[in-house]
């Protein structure tokens, strides 16, 4: 009988024990969301620079949370970092469970909508300082009105091209649309690539025919077809369209693009195997400062303005592109407010330093002036101050519904499986549907 | 002991951890999911009930069906490479010289994890410089396919690394199985003068049908799900050209934020495999197995 209950008891503290050690991991990471440890007031970050693989940017923030614990000693910033997918995937979870960080990092519009209306982001507009941004970027982080997320960097996308195989060839940047078309003829013609494009990831072929769009109709006309004042079957976008499929059947892009990521598609620029790719500055590390990259290489890169199409509407000045990540403080911060001030540290530090340190564009004014950058950048950045407009990333602007079929829609059209016209009635019927 | 192993309380209480981590890891999410099925939710606000709209949607939805003729696309790929698999093993079991080097070259890709295996193919169908167009080309053709970038061809290049990914594993089973097979009813066979094709066929394989339908089984269910290397090599493109069933359901919750779509999807995905594994017992039973 004693040896009954005694097996009994031990198998009762044997399936205890397995329910105990499920309850303490919980526990542990439940205490973690507390928002004190001593007596410091603990803000959580979430950034998506690994030490590893972004060196540059981490050592900024790094730097800029100590410099910042050193002014104000009664907080704490604890972060978490991951990379980027990861990042993704787990703000998703976090946001679901009600645990996101007080400060974290989100990218614009159409990312960021869910969040807004699901009430998961603080309004920033107590902190904002308009007047330090780039003119438009904090439009992508605004709904209705209201700044929800402060933008780190801004990238523009200009076509870089490399000068040696275009000299062997007696060819140069070309300004109008013409011109380009007689480049990607000589090239083609005599068997070099023109164009490198990773269109598996079909928002790289988007910017081409965003392009296209802004030259021949203005800036106004695929913006205006998204928010629905006006239409995806408007001439100048069916127009854009069909230059699309004239440069495919010309052969501009290299071979097998639609089954090849921008990754590998920008193998081809760096091997020298293509002349062209246009993609946006955050490439631009790659052309001057990288030290991996040979600097013979960089010494060939140059980059053009996306030429101008006879006729059209769109000036050589308005650019495709828009401002990549952005900082949002939780609405269910327990500290909201230091979260705030730090946000706003952390953006006007990261301004003075990150196209230096890092090669990033910052979204805020850079003062160009004391001569610390490469030539490339400073002519970047001098173009950015010229811009009359920029246009933000289709893919971006739409809904994730809306956007798939955009972005199918352009590996379509590339691959020749959709016409012209096709192509912007199924968009025009997605974004219909969704009004 | 005996009395407490017989004692149906304690019974009840050793098989309880288990049973509970089943039911929280397996059956409950499997329950939720279905339940999230019922809503209209993006995976961070709010739920809203909307009743079994999501899956009068996926029957009616194109691309669900057309990724889930791809599914069984795989499926009947994967299990007829089980014939392939099948005679290396007989091969390999058959004592030849560097059988033993042989099985575990070809165990190798099992070792790999997906992604690298992804990424390897990927490089090998680079359609300029990748390894299969280069040899194409030094045999003289001249339009060299696009692989994955063609909608026609991109699902059927995914199934050769996919068949070859597993070949490994097969293959150890079924050579496992014919190890089994024992030597007496082999020699006795020969004594009788059987051939070596007869010994396969009217011994070696009777015998290990048990272990065949087996396969059939694993190669049938883990097709139909089947994800990474689709997920890593094309993600479903060219424009849903290799889509199927587990890579529109990801694409659908997490990429395009239709989260309560995605579980009807996978609850879908859930019911197709109930019902191939069923449709597949069925047809591989017989009435009893082999015995010598």
């Amino acid at each position: 009988m004693k040896k009954k209950a005694f097996s009994t008891v031990m198998s009762m503290a044997l399936a205890g024990s397995l329910v105990l050690a499920g309850c303490s991991s919980s526990d542990t990471s439940g205490d973690s969301g507390e928002s004190s440890s001593g007596d410091k007031t603990v803000v959580k970050m979430m950034h998506l620079w690994p030490e590893g693989s972004s060196n540059a940017q981490y050592t900024i923030v790094d730097d800029i949370i100590n410099a910042y614990e050193k002014e104000n000693p009664d907080v704490d910033i604890q972060t978490e970092i991951l990379g980027n997918e990861q990042y993704k995937e787990k703000i998703k979870v976090l946001s679901a469970s009600n645990e996101l960080p007080d400060v974290g990092i989100t990218w614009a519009a159409g990312y960021m909508k869910p969040f807004v209306e699901g009430n998961m982001f603080a309004s920033l507009d107590d902190i904002v300082q308009e007047d330090k941004f780039v003119a438009g970027t904090l439009d992508a982080f605004s709904v209705e009105e209201s700044t929800y997320a402060l933008p780190l960097e801004l990238n523009i996308t200009p076509v870089y091209y490399n000068k040696e195989i275009f000299e062997k060839y007696n060819l140069e940047a070309p300004e109008t649309y013409d011109e380009f078309l007689n480049v990607v003829k000589t090239l083609s013609d005599n068997g070099v690539t023109p164009i490198t494009l990773g269109n598996k990831d079909r928002w790289t072929g988007s910017m081409w025919y965003m392009y296209l769009a802004d030259r021949i109709g203005g800036p106004e006309v695929l913006n205006k077809a998204i928010n629905r004042t006006g239409s995806f079957e408007d001439p100048a976008l069916v127009q854009a369209a069909e230059e699309i499929e004239k440069l495919v059947d010309m052969g501009a892009f290299v071979k097998g693009f639609n089954g090849l990521s921008n990754d590998e598609a920008k193998g081809y620029f760096m091997n020298e195997q293509a002349a062209m790719y246009l993609m946006a500055t955050w490439e631009l590390p790659n052309y001057t400062t990288t030290p991996d990259v040979a600097q013979e290489f960089k010494d060939k890169v140059g980059y053009f303005k996306f030429p101008t199409y006879e006729g059209g509407k769109g000036d050589i000045d308005s650019y495709v592109g828009g401002p990549g990540v952005a900082l949002f403080v939780s609405e269910q911060s327990k500290v909201q407010d230091e979260a705030k001030d730090f946000v706003s540290y952390l953006v006007e530090e990261w301004g003075k330093r990150s196209v230096v340190d890092a090669g990033v564009i910052p979204a805020t004014v850079v003062d160009t002036s004391n001569g610390e950058l490469d030539q490339m950048y400073v002519d970047i950045l001098n173009d950015l101050g010229k811009a009359t407009n920029l246009t933000l990333y289709a893919d971006v602007q739409m809904s994730a519904g809306v956007a798939d079929v955009h972005l199918n829609q352009i590996q379509s059209l590339f691959g020749g499986q959709s016409t012209p016209k096709e192509f912007a009635k199924t968009q025009e019927e997605a974004l219909a549907a969704e009004e | 002991m005996k009395n407490v192993m017989s004692n149906k309380f304690v019974i009840a209480l050793y098989t309880l951890p288990a049973l509970l981590l089943i039911l929280l890891l397996i059956y409950v999410p499997i329950t939720l999911s279905g339940y999230y099925g019922l809503m209209d939710w993006d995976g961070i606000g709010e739920m809203k009930f909307i009743g079994l709209e999501n899956y009068v949607t996926l029957i009616q939805d194109k691309m669900f069906w057309t990724s889930t003729w791809h599914s069984f696309l795989l499926a009947i790929f994967s299990t007829a490479s089980l014939l392939l698999y099948l005679a290396i093993s007989l091969v390999l079991a058959s004592k030849i010289k560097g059988s033993d080097l042989l099985r575990k070259i070809y165990l190798i890709p099992m070792l790999l994890s997906s992604v690298a295996i992804a990424q390897l193919w990927m490089k090998i169908f680079d359609p300029t410089n990748g390894m299969a167009n280069k040899l194409l080309e030094m045999f003289g053709v001249e339009n060299t396919p696009i692989w994955l970038a063609d909608p026609a061809i991109a699902l059927y290049a995914i199934f050769i690394p996919v068949i070859w990914q597993y070949a490994g594993f097969y293959i150890l089973i079924y050579y496992a199985a014919l190890k089994n097979v024992p030597d007496e009813v082999i020699e006795a066979a020969k004594i009788d003068g059987a051939s070596p094709l007869q010994i396969a066929f009217k011994i070696k394989l009777p015998l290990i049908s048990g272990v065949f339908k087996v396969t059939i089984m694993l190669a049938v269910v883990g097709s139909l799900k089947y994800f990474d290397l689709i997920y890593v090599m094309t993600g479903g493109g060219p424009n849903g050209a290799s889509e199927v069933m587990a890579s529109y359901m990801y694409k659908e919750a997490f990429k395009l934020n239709n989260f309560g779509y995605g579980s009807a999807i996978g609850f879908g995905l859930l019911v197709i495999c109930l019902v191939m594994t069923w449709i597949t017992s069925k047809l591989t039973k017989s009435k009893d197995d082999v015995q010598y």
